[in-house]
C-alpha cells in the first residue's frame, strides 16, 4: 500500500483543560510504517497528544487527521477512524466481566460484524502471538499484570488496525513483568506495524523508534532519530530529562 | 454467673469465653440479652403452639383459650390468598400462583439463562390470563375486579418489576446523557415522581387520571395501579443503576470506545453487565420494597394479600384475632422476601466468583 502515507498529520493543535493549556499548536505527521516514541515528564502532555488520534480527547483548535480522515464531532468518522486504530492502555483495562477470549472478540464481532467463529480463529491465533493461548477461559482478574497487558495488545490487534497506540503500557507493571510486554511490542514492530508509544523505557525506544519526540509543557520540544536524541539532544529541557531518566 | 472458667482446656468453654464474654461490657450485653429472650421466647411458643387452638367448630373455643386461635387461618386463609375470586374457582389463582413461582425460579437459575427464557415468559404469562380472567376452554369469565390476594400482589410485583426495570435504566441512562433535553426529562421525572407517595401517585392515578382522559374512554382500575407502581418504581430503581453506572470506571468507557463500539453495544456489552453487577444487592432491595409496597392498592379498592386480611377481619364472629391473621400474611411476605434476599446473595457469590475476584 501507500508506504509513504500519511497516518497521523496535525496542524497546529491546541487542546485546554478548563484554564490549562494541554497542548500549544503541536505540529506532528507519523506516516505508516513508522514507530514514534513519545517522551517527556509527566503533565508534559504526552498521553493527551495520544488521546487526541483516537478521539479519547477532543483538540479545541487545529486539525487531526488520521488514515484521511479529518476528526471532528461527527461520530461516524470518529468510530471508523477507531475501527482502523487500536490503543493499549497504562491500566490495562480489560474488561472484568469476560473471559481473555471474549475480550479479543467483541471488538471484531460488534465493531467489525465478523462471524464469531472467524473472531475466535483470529484471537487465538494473537493470543498464542503473546504466548498465551492457555488463559483463553480465564478472567482477567486471575492473570498477571504481564499477562494482562498482553492481552490488552492481542485485543487492539484483534481489530486488524493499521495504527497502534501505546499509553505507558508498561507503568503500572512490576519490573519483573516489563520485559515480556516489551518483548511482544518489539516483535510488533519488526512485523512493520504503525505505532505511537508513550513510554519511559529508553531502550526500547532506541531499538525500536524512528524518531523520538520530546515534549514538554504542551509543545514538542525536539523531534529526531533515536541516535541523535540520545547522544546530543539539542536542548536543555531534553537533556535535563535524559538524564533523569537514564541516570538511575 | 459470667465469670470465665480458670482453666480453659474444654473447647466448648473456650468458645463461650471467647464469643460469648470477652470483655466485660460484652458479658452485660450476653447476658442482657439472655435475659430479655428468657422473657420473650418461652410466653410466645405457650401462646402460638402449646396453647393454641388448631381445630375448633366456631370461635367460641378459641375466645375461651389462652393460646393463638389458629382456626381462624385455616378458617379464612383461601379468603386471605384468593380474595374475593369465585370460591370453587380457587384452583385457578392457585395454578397461576404455582406458574408464576415456578417462572421465577426459573429464571433465577442461570442454566435457563438462555434466548427462550423470554418466550417461556410470554408463554407463562399467556397461561395465567387465560387461567386468571377464563371465558374460553369451558373456564368461566372472572373479571380483574374480583381478582385478589396472593396472586395480585405477585402479579403487581412481577409486572411491577418488568415494567420498571428496563424504564430505570433508560432513565439511569438519560440522566447520564451529554444531551440537555434528555437529562432534564429523566432528572425531572426521578425527582417529581421521588418526591410524591406512593400512595398519592396511586390516589392520582384512581381518581385523577380518569378526568383527563376523553369521555367515554377508560383504563381499567387494575392497570391504572399497575403503571403507578411502575412509574414509582422505575424512579427509584433508575438512582440505584445510575450508583452501579458512576462506579464503572472511566477506562472501561475508554476501552470500549477506542475498539470503535457504538453507544448502544458500549453500553449493552461493557457497561451495564459490569454496573448492574455492582447494583445487585440495592436492585433487590429495591425489588423486596416494590413487593411490599404493591399492598397500598388496598386504599384505591383493590384486594391484595394485605386488604384481604383486613377484611376477614371485619367478620363479626372472628373479630379481635387480627393477631393471628397478620402473622399469618407476614409469614408469605417474609417467605418471598428471604428467598429474594437470599438469592440475591448467592448471585453476588457466584459472579464474584466466576470473574476471580473475592466476594465482598
Amino acid at each position: 500500500m501507500m508506504q509513504d502515507a500519511a497516518m497521523v498529520e496535525m496542524e497546529k493543535v491546541s487542546k485546554w483543560f478548563g484554564a490549562f493549556r494541554a497542548l500549544k499548536d503541536v505540529d506532528l505527521v507519523v506516516r505508516r510504517g513508522e514507530k514514534y516514541v513519545v517522551c517527556g515528564p509527566s503533565g508534559s502532555g504526552k498521553s493527551t497528544l495520544i488521546r487526541l488520534i483516537n478521539r479519547l480527547e477532543t483538540h479545541d483548535a487545529g486539525r487531526v487527521r488520521v488514515n484521511g480522515v479529518d476528526l471532528d464531532d461527527d461520530l461516524r468518522k470518529v468510530d471508523a477512524v477507531r475501527r482502523e486504530v487500536g490503543m493499549v492502555f497504562q491500566s490495562f483495562n480489560l474488561f472484568p466481566h469476560l473471559t481473555v477470549l471474549e475480550n479479543l472478540t467483541l471488538g471484531p464481532v460488534w465493531a467489525r460484524n465478523m462471524p464469531l467463529h472467524e473472531a475466535n480463529a483470529l484471537a487465538m491465533q494473537l493470543l498464542e502471538r503473546v504466548r498465551i493461548p492457555e488463559q483463553a477461559a480465564k478472567y482477567p482478574a486471575r492473570l498477571s499484570g504481564g499477562q494482562q497487558q498482553r492481552v490488552a495488545i492481542a485485543r487492539a490487534l484483534c481489530m486488524k488496525p493499521q495504527l497502534m497506540l501505546f499509553d505507558e503500557p508498561t507503568s503500572a507493571l512490576d519490573p519483573e513483568m516489563i520485559r515480556e510486554v516489551l518483548d511482544v511490542m518489539v516483535e510488533l514492530a519488526h512485523e512493520g506495524m504503525t505505532m505511537i508509544v508513550v513510554t519511559h523505557e529508553m531502550g526500547f525506544a532506541r531499538t525500536v523508534a524512528d524518531r523520538i519526540v520530546f515534549m514538554d509543557s504542551g509543545e514538542i520540544v525536539e523531534s529526531a532519530p533515536p541516535g541523535q536524541f540520545f547522544s546530543s539532544p539539542g536542548t536543555e529541557r531534553a537533556r535535563i530529562f535524559l538524564s533523569r531518566v537514564l541516570g538511575h | 454467673m459470667a465469670a470465665a472458667p480458670k482453666k480453659g482446656s474444654d473447647p466448648i468453654f473456650e468458645w463461650i469465653r471467647a464469643k460469648l464474654f470477652p470483655s466485660p461490657l460484652s458479658s452485660v450485653a450476653t447476658v442482657l440479652i439472655l435475659y430479655l429472650a428468657w422473657q420473650a421466647i418461652p410466653p410466645f411458643i405457650d401462646w402460638a403452639f402449646l396453647d393454641a387452638i388448631w381445630r375448633a367448630p366456631d370461635s367460641a373455643a378459641c375466645r375461651a383459650a389462652a393460646g393463638a386461635c389458629w382456626v381462624f387461618v385455616t378458617e379464612k386463609y383461601r379468603f386471605i390468598l384468593f380474595g374475593t375470586y369465585p370460591y370453587e374457582e380457587h384452583w385457578r389463582p392457585a395454578l397461576a400462583i404455582f406458574l408464576l413461582i415456578t417462572l421465577w425460579a426459573a429464571s433465577l437459575a442461570p442454566m435457563f439463562w438462555r434466548r427462550w427464557l423470554p418466550l417461556m415468559w410470554l408463554a407463562g404469562l399467556a397461561a395465567i390470563g387465560v387461567l386468571m380472567w377464563g371465558g374460553i376452554g369451558g373456564l368461566s369469565y372472572v373479571e380483574n375486579e374480583r381478582w385478589g390476594g396472593l396472586v395480585l400482589t405477585l402479579l403487581l410485583t412481577t409486572f411491577g418489576i418488568g415494567g420498571a426495570f428496563p424504564l430505570a435504566v433508560l432513565l439511569a441512562l438519560a440522566r447520564r446523557s451529554r444531551m440537555p433535553v434528555l437529562q432534564g426529562l429523566a432528572v425531572g421525572f426521578i425527582e417529581l415522581v421521588r418526591g410524591v407517595p406512593l400512595i398519592s401517585l396511586l390516589f392520582m392515578a384512581s381518581v385523577m387520571l380518569p378526568l383527563f382522559l376523553p369521555a367515554g374512554v377508560s383504563i381499567d382500575k387494575l392497570l391504572r395501579a399497575q403503571i403507578a407502581l411502575i412509574l414509582f418504581a422505575a424512579a427509584y430503581l433508575a438512582e440505584v443503576v445510575r450508583g452501579g453506572l458512576q462506579v464503572v470506571p472511566r477506562g472501561q468507557y475508554e476501552a470500549a470506545d477506542a475498539l470503535g463500539l457504538s453507544y448502544w453495544r458500549k453500553t449493552v456489552l461493557v457497561i451495564l453487565p459490569q454496573a448492574l453487577k455492582i447494583a445487585i444487592p440495592p436492585l433487590v432491595n429495591s425489588f423486596i420494597g416494590l413487593f411490599k409496597d404493591t399492598s397500598l392498592v388496598l386504599i384505591i379498592g383493590l384486594f391484595d394479600l394485605l386488604s384481604t386480611v383486613k377484611i376477614v377481619l371485619t367478620d363479626p364472629v372472628w373479630s379481635g384475632f387480627g393477631v393471628e391473621a397478620y402473622l399469618f400474611a407476614s409469614l408469605v411476605y417474609f417467605v418471598f422476601c428471604y428467598a429474594m434476599s437470599r438469592y440475591s446473595q448467592r448471585l453476588e457469590w457466584r459472579l464474584a466468583r466466576a470473574e476471580g475476584a473475592r466476594p465482598r
